[in-house]
Order: structure tokens, then sequence, then C-alpha cells
């Protein structure tokens, strides 16, 4: 009898891209749904929209580059981006912001560089950071939270109005929907000689940072440890990117703990936490090397606090995110395992 | 687990034991023709000693071991001789290689065997001894297992000597069930291997999912100081290095063996052959054989080498619906055969027939995401996603500098792989070219050097000649004074360029 000749290995994990970027998706889904909860509809719709265009755009490129349009689609890779970019966008975001977002983030940063694998930048981050340049008020422009819960919310037709027409209801001022965030008000106020113990006193502030955001936060965090825990996330990345803005943020505060904030606001504020478990741990375009994840991560932590305290921007994972992908292929070069059998240094 | 020092990365795999470890072996039937290579293990293959038509008794040695690194090879029952020429063997080349055949007459009748006394011989007899009865390593590697008993000054004494009985790759139980059912002649052998090595300790390694073979081995092994240590089960628990580290915490250098850390490692069953070659006077002519997946009756067979693949599935009740694929191995590290009309060797220790069930269903590879995934389960600490950038970019001395020598090519990186790329097929194309390329650098080099030598002892004959011409000459030899040195420089020149051009016409006529 004669049978067809493999190479081994003959069996395989059960595994596939798609469903390493569906673990992602379903890790994103407890913060997302309290954005939606505290943040309203608005959150929703941009994820939904980021999805369609995202996709729309991935299988356009695809065919474009006379790429196997389904088995690309179904690894779910555009989806992640696109998820990535909506819950960083203002939730009442017009909807051609979102729209220029995601085709940037699909198209360009991703299928530009060569698709799924080849491209140096996160996706999502290009996608994010575009928008913040080119249309530095829309992407201000955050309500206050104005939950699902609560009386003055807006409902889902509401929404619909303001993103694709961009009416508002007639009961909302157009300033009172437009609030700051924590990271916003702290710079802000900072510059105008408040102390930071004033600050957080503000009401944007919850317990610890932005009331609204917190739960968010615990969300993403919630999702980002089962990353962990399932090994679909690789842990230095978080581990680093939390430690050394906590160790960094501690030597400020300790020095001037009036003017600077707490390490735990820092940690808490902000994308931080999503960033560190969700955007820095994206396996494309991060280190990949045992070593050289916890210098990626650590790159990360110090950028964020050197953007925040001294740089033009209030938030700042999306530039240390894009600036340290730079630097993954040589932080890669540099930090190889100790092979079995070498000697030790 | 007090005293084990666990190695990077692995996997936890389906074990598919229980479908074959439940029947004790069960002896071959006769074939009526032996088809027996006469290269079964790794080294320069046996010289044939027979020629078609000749009688062969069972046990009588048909190859002879060629030069340091190769075993005898013997035939395996008595008859025949139909042919020396070339077969199709288990080979991945899938090239046919030189094979004996016999036609055996079912009379069994054995040479006449006698028990070696290997504590009145001097060790290099013994050695002797066990290469002329072609004792390979019977895991799967098949090296000649004197050449591993030779310290050969190396150093003075062994510090560990260590018997492999991890199997730990799914569905083989040929070792389990060997432990199991002969544990004394394995202890009997090892006692001969540490008589010739004189370690300071003696330890067996078992994968801790085979409680019967560890409890028979720690029984046979008992007053005798040797110790049986249950390893975890983990895939590749059973790698020489992987098993060396775990057992005793050394690494084995990247380009050493582990006899350079003072270990020395063999499978069980070849301690058992052993102590059958020594004790018993019969040379390797059958092996353990586990016959498993698509067959009707999964089981361990002791198969005689020679005997076709075919024989001992139509003896396991013949295929079930669906085999897709025939693997001689494990499904991790096993190679695919084309055929089963081909001979069971000494490095044949399963037969897995494979369908849809056994195997992974296809699926198009994607691109890496670099995920990282194959370098946290390398058992060799390597980077296999770099080692696939340059080997998939012909960067071949990249990979080098990313040690894709060290690579064992155990799977686990392809394994885990969520993009399905085939990595391990990339290594094996990149080490197979590397050594095309030096092969081809070594032909050339040697032809380089030809060619000088060639040229300097023209240089030197015409040297010779002037010289003599200006003795019977010296009227004339200012005239003729600057020629030679002109001559010498333009060959010189052609020393140095030509070269390669020429190599090509030695290197393809011969070495
Ligand atoms: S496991 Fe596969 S996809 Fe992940 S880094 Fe390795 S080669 Fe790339
Ligand atoms: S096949 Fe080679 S590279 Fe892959 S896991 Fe095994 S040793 Fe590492």
């Amino acid at each position: 009898m004669r049978f067809r000749t493999v190479t081994s290995p003959h069996v395989l994990a059960d595994t596939s891209v798609g469903r390493v970027m569906r673990r992602v998706l379903y890790a994103m889904v407890p913060g997302a749904l309290a954005l939606v909860w505290f943040f309203g509809w608005g959150v929703a719709v941009n994820l939904a929209l980021a999805t369609a265009i995202a996709l729309a755009a991935e299988a356009a490129l695809l065919l474009a580059r006379g790429k196997p349009v389904s088995a690309h689609l179904s690894d779910c890779s555009a989806v992640v981006s696109a998820w990535l970019l909506a819950v960083a966008l203002p939730p009442l975001a017009p909807w051609w912001l979102t729209a220029i977002g995601a085709v940037s983030a699909i198209a360009v940063a991703k299928h530009l560089y060569g698709g799924l694998g080849y491209n140096p930048f996160n996706p999502a981050m290009i996608g994010y950071v575009v928008l913040l340049v080119s249309f530095p008020r829309e992407m201000s422009a955050w309500p206050l939270p104005h939950g699902l819960g609560q009386p003055h919310a807006m409902t889902l037709l509401e929404t619909l109005r303001a993103i694709f027409g961009g009416e508002l209801p007639a009961r909302f001022a157009a300033d009172a929907l437009t609030g700051a965030t924590p990271l916003d008000v702290l710079r802000t106020q900072l510059g105008l000689g408040l102390n930071g113990a004033e600050i957080r006193n503000s009401p944007v502030f919850g317990i610890v940072a932005g009331s609204g955001w917190e739960w968010a936060t615990l969300g993403f965090l919630a999702g980002g440890l089962w990353l962990l825990y399932t090994r679909t996330a690789a842990w230095q990345i978080p581990a680093g990117m939390l430690g050394a803005l906590a160790v960094v943020a501690t030597v400020f505060y300790l020095v001037n703990p009036q003017r600077y904030a707490p390490p735990w606001f820092h940690l808490w504020s902000g994308a931080a936490i999503f960033g560190a478990f969700f955007i820095a741990t994206d396996p494309v375009t991060a280190s990949t090397t045992p070593r050289g994840r916890w210098v990626y991560g650590a790159g990360i932590g110090i950028l964020v606090y050197i953007i925040r305290g001294f740089g033009g921007y209030p938030d700042g994972v999306a530039f240390a995110v894009l600036l340290m992908n730079i630097a993954a292929p040589t932080i890669d070069l540099y930090t190889p395992p100790r092979v079995f059998g070498a000697r030790r240094q | 687990m007090s005293g084990l020092f666990a190695f990077h990365g692995g996997l936890k795999t389906a074990r598919h034991k229980t479908e074959s470890n439940r029947q004790p072996i069960q002896p071959s039937a006769l074939p009526k023709r032996l088809v027996v290579p006469l290269r079964q293990h790794i080294g320069a293959i046996a010289k044939p000693l027979v020629q078609a038509g000749d009688r062969v008794l069972k046990g009588q040695i048909i190859g002879q071991p060629d030069g340091y690194i190769s075993a005898a090879v013997h035939a395996p029952s008595s008859g025949t001789v139909a042919a020396v020429d070339q077969r199709p063997v288990p080979h991945p080349s899938g090239l046919p290689d030189w094979c004996v055949t016999i036609e055996t007459d079912g009379e069994e009748r054995w040479i006449e065997r006698e028990p070696v006394a290997y504590r009145t011989l001097h060790s290099s007899e013994t050695r002797n001894v066990l290469r002329n009865a072609g004792v390979v390593g019977l895991g799967g590697a098949a090296f000649p297992s004197a050449v591993k008993l030779n310290l050969g000054g190396r150093r003075e004494r062994l510090d560990t000597l260590i018997l492999n009985g991890a199997e730990c790759e799914p569905w083989i139980t040929c070792d389990d069930r060997l432990m199991r059912e002969r544990a004394a002649g394995i202890v009997a052998g090892l006692r001969i291997m540490a008589h010739l090595l004189d370690p300071r300790e003696v330890l067996i390694g078992i994968e801790d999912d085979k409680p019967e073979a560890i409890a028979a081995l720690t029984a046979a092994c008992a007053g005798t100081g040797y110790a049986v240590r249950p390893v975890p089960t983990r895939y590749p628990s059973g790698s020489v290095k992987q098993l060396v580290k775990l057992l005793t915490g050394k690494e084995t250098p990247v380009d050493g063996l582990p006899v350079d850390v003072g270990v020395q490692c063999f499978n069980v069953a070849t301690a058992h052959a052993v102590h059958r070659a020594i004790d018993c006077g019969e040379p390797v002519i059958s092996r353990i054989v586990t016959v498993t997946g698509r067959v009707r009756r999964p089981q361990n067979i002791e198969a005689l080498l020679g005997t076709p693949f075919a024989d001992l599935v139509a003896q396991s009740g013949g295929y079930r619906d669906g085999v897709e694929r025939l693997i001689m191995g494990g499904p991790m590290m096993g190679f695919a055969l084309c055929d089963d009309r081909v001979p069971i060797t000494k490095a044949a220790n399963c037969i897995l027939a494979a369908g849809a069930e056994e195997l992974s269903p296809e699926r198009p590879a994607m691109p890496c995401i670099r995920c990282g995934a194959c370098a946290d389960v390398c058992p060799a600490d390597l980077l296999p996603q770099q080692l696939y950038w340059h080997s998939r970019a012909k960067e071949f001395d990249k990979a080098q500098d990313y040690h894709l020598f060290s690579c064992i090519e155990c799977g686990c990186c392809s394994y885990v792989c969520p993009s399905q790329i085939p990595l391990v097929q990339f290594y094996r194309y990149a080490k197979n070219e590397i050594w095309a390329q030096e092969k081809e650098k070594q032909k050339a080099e040697l032809a380089r050097q030809r060619h000088q030598a060639r040229l300097e002892r023209l240089e030197r004959e015409k040297q010779e000649r002037d010289a003599k011409l200006r003795q019977k000459a010296p009227a004339r030899a200012e005239v003729s004074a600057e020629k030679p040195s002109l001559e010498a420089a333009v060959a010189r020149a052609k020393a140095t360029s030509p070269a390669v051009v020429e190599a090509g016409a030695p290197a393809t006529s011969g070495d």
C-alpha cells in the first residue's frame, strides 16, 4: 500500500491565529461593557462601526493584493485592531473620524507594510495617532460620564443621530457633553498652578483616578489577567510596562508629592492598564524574546510617564508604544536567550 | 521529585499509550523473505559477506562493520541468500540502499551461541564483541553502541550512566513493554555497560506515566545500587540532552556530547541487546516494534529485522478504514513512509497507521505573528521564529548564528504555532543546504590544493630542468635567467584565480 509523505510533526495543537485573536476580543468584553455603561451607546456604535470599516478595508486590500480573503478575514486580526482603536475614541466621535482611523490602521499601517505579521507598527495606534494629530478638537470631545444608568442618558437613536448627523439632543448644551479626561484635567490644572491633591478633588476623578474610567480599567485588568493566564499575551510586557511606570512615578512622587501624582494614579488612569495588557502585547509589533519583552515593556512605561508629565499630550500610551515598536527589532537582536548548553556569561 | 532539574519548554500532548501497551509482546510470524539492509545504523554501511545462493544460519554475520563507526548485520533467520542488491528502505530520503535478501527455510537453525565472560576480557575485546553483534542504539538513533562504551581517554571515569526509559513520544510503547516484561535482562545489560564505563552512579529515567515499568525495574535493580528515577511526563524528556539535564542538572555543551560533562546515556532496549549479545551470544536480529493507530489489534511485536512493515500490520489485524499516513516512529518526530513494503530496521521502534483522527487537519500556513509561542516551548532554548525567518530567506549563516544546529527537531515549535507554519521543515531544509555547501566547499578546497600542488610540482621540475640546462650551457645562462621567474609569476597568478573554475572537474569525478 502506498501513502502520502509529509514531514513531522504529524500532530499539531488545536490552535490558530483566529483563536488567539478571538481570545483578545473576549478579554476586551468586560472593559468595553463598562465603557458602554458609563459613557453611553456611543462606545458600542464606535465598536460596531470600526469593526465594519476595518473588515471592509481588510477585504478590499486582500483582494487587491491577491491574498485569500476568507482565510485572512476569519483570523479576526482586523477586528482586534478595530476594537483597540474604537475604545480609544470619544464616544460621540463623528462617524468619519472612526472611518478614517480604521482605514489608516488597516490599509496604511497594516497592508502597506505587507499585511498580517509584517507591520512594524501597531495598526490601531497608527490609526489613533493619525486622528489625534489631524483632528485634535474632535479627539478631545469626551462627554462627562453620562452612563446608561443615569437620568440624562442619550438613547441609542439619539446617539446614532449625534454620530452620523452631528446633532445633539436639545436638552444637552454642547459643553455639558464635552468633559475632559482625568489626565487632561491634571495637565491643564497643574499648568494653572493648582497642586495635585486639589486637582484630584475635582469631579472627573473617582476614588483613585477618573470615575467611570475606573470601572472600565477594572474590566480591562480582569480581561488582561485572563490573557496572561491563558498565555495568549506575554506576561513580561505588562509586568515591565506597569513596573517601570510605577517605579518612575514613585520616584517623582517621593521627590515632590505636591506637584506629581502618586504612582497608583498613574497606573490606574488613562490607558495605562488597557495599554499594558492589550496594546503593548500585540505580538506582531512587540519584542519577542523573554528578556526583550521586559525591556520593551519597561521602555513603554518610562515613555508614558515622560509624555504624560512633560510632553504635549495628556496620555502617552499610543506614542510610547509606537516609539518602542521602532526599537523592538533591535531589542530582539541584543536579548537572545541563552541557548541550551551554551556557556553561561 | 527530589533531585530533578527541569528543562525549559516542552509539551504535554495526548499520550495514546494504552492502545498498545496492554498486551504482552508477541513474537512475529516468520516471513518467507527477509530484506536486511546493510545500513541500519549511523556510520559506514556494513560490507556484505555473502552472495546470492549462500546458505545462512540464524544469527550468522552477513555484513561486516566497515571502519570504527559502523556495526555488523546478521541473518535474522536461516535460509538462502536470494540477492544482494539495492532495495527500498525506510529512510526519509526515499532512496534505495544495499540489502541482503534471504529466503527463509523455516528451520530457524542458529549459529553456535556462546556467552562471553566479559569480566575476564579486556574492555576493548568486549566492545569488539558488541560491534560484531551489531549492537546499536535501539531508541531510534541507531548509533553504534561500542563507540559510546569507549571513553577513549576523554576522561578517567564516567560520573553518571543513564538508561533512557522515558519513551516520551505519544503512541510508542515498545520500551514500556520491554521494561515490564524483561527488566532482569535490561539490568543485566546495564551491569555490563557499567563494567565497561565504571560510572560513579547509574540512573534509570522513566516517565511517570509508566508505573508498571517503574515498579518492574525498581524490583530488578534491588541490591545493585542503580536508581530508578521517575521523571515528569513532558515531551521531549526522552531526548538525550533533556534527560541528562533532568537527572543530573548538567547541560551538554552546544557542540558537544553528554560524555563531555561526564554522562553517557543509552536506551533500555540497547541495554537489553547488550545483555543478549554478551550473556547469550545472540547478535541483534530482532527488535520490539509498536504497531498502533488504525490497525485492528494494536500491540508490540518482537519482529525479525528485515520483516516488511506490511507483515506486522497484517499480524495486527490489518488496517482499519481511513489510513492516510504510515509513520515510522512517533507523531512528533517520526517520518511518513510512502510504502509499507519496506523492511523493519534497528531504528524502527513504531509503526503508526494514522488517519484523520490521529492526525491534525491540514490547514494552510498563515504568516508568522511573532507571538513567541514557539520559543516558549523550545527545549533547546532557541528562537524558532528567527531560525524560521533566516532559513526561509536562505540566510544560512544568520540561522547558524541563532544556533540552528542546536535544534533537535523535536517539533514542539511547529506543534504550538498558531499560524501552522511547518517550522521544522524549514530547519531541515536549512541544515541540508548547509551540509551540501560544506561538502562543496571541501571539494573545492581539495581541488584547489591539488591544483596548487600540481603547479608547484611543474614549477619545481621546470626549475630543475633549467638548472640542469644552466649547468650544461653556462654561457647562455644570462639570456634565459629572467624567464623562469616570469613563468613562476604567471603560474602563481594562475594558482590563485582559476582554481575555482577547475574545481568542477575533480569534484564530479569521485571523492
Ligand atoms: S509560534 Fe509561529 S507565529 Fe508564533 S512566533 Fe513562532 S513561528 Fe511565529
Ligand atoms: S524543533 Fe528545534 S527549534 Fe523547534 S522546538 Fe524543537 S529544538 Fe526548538
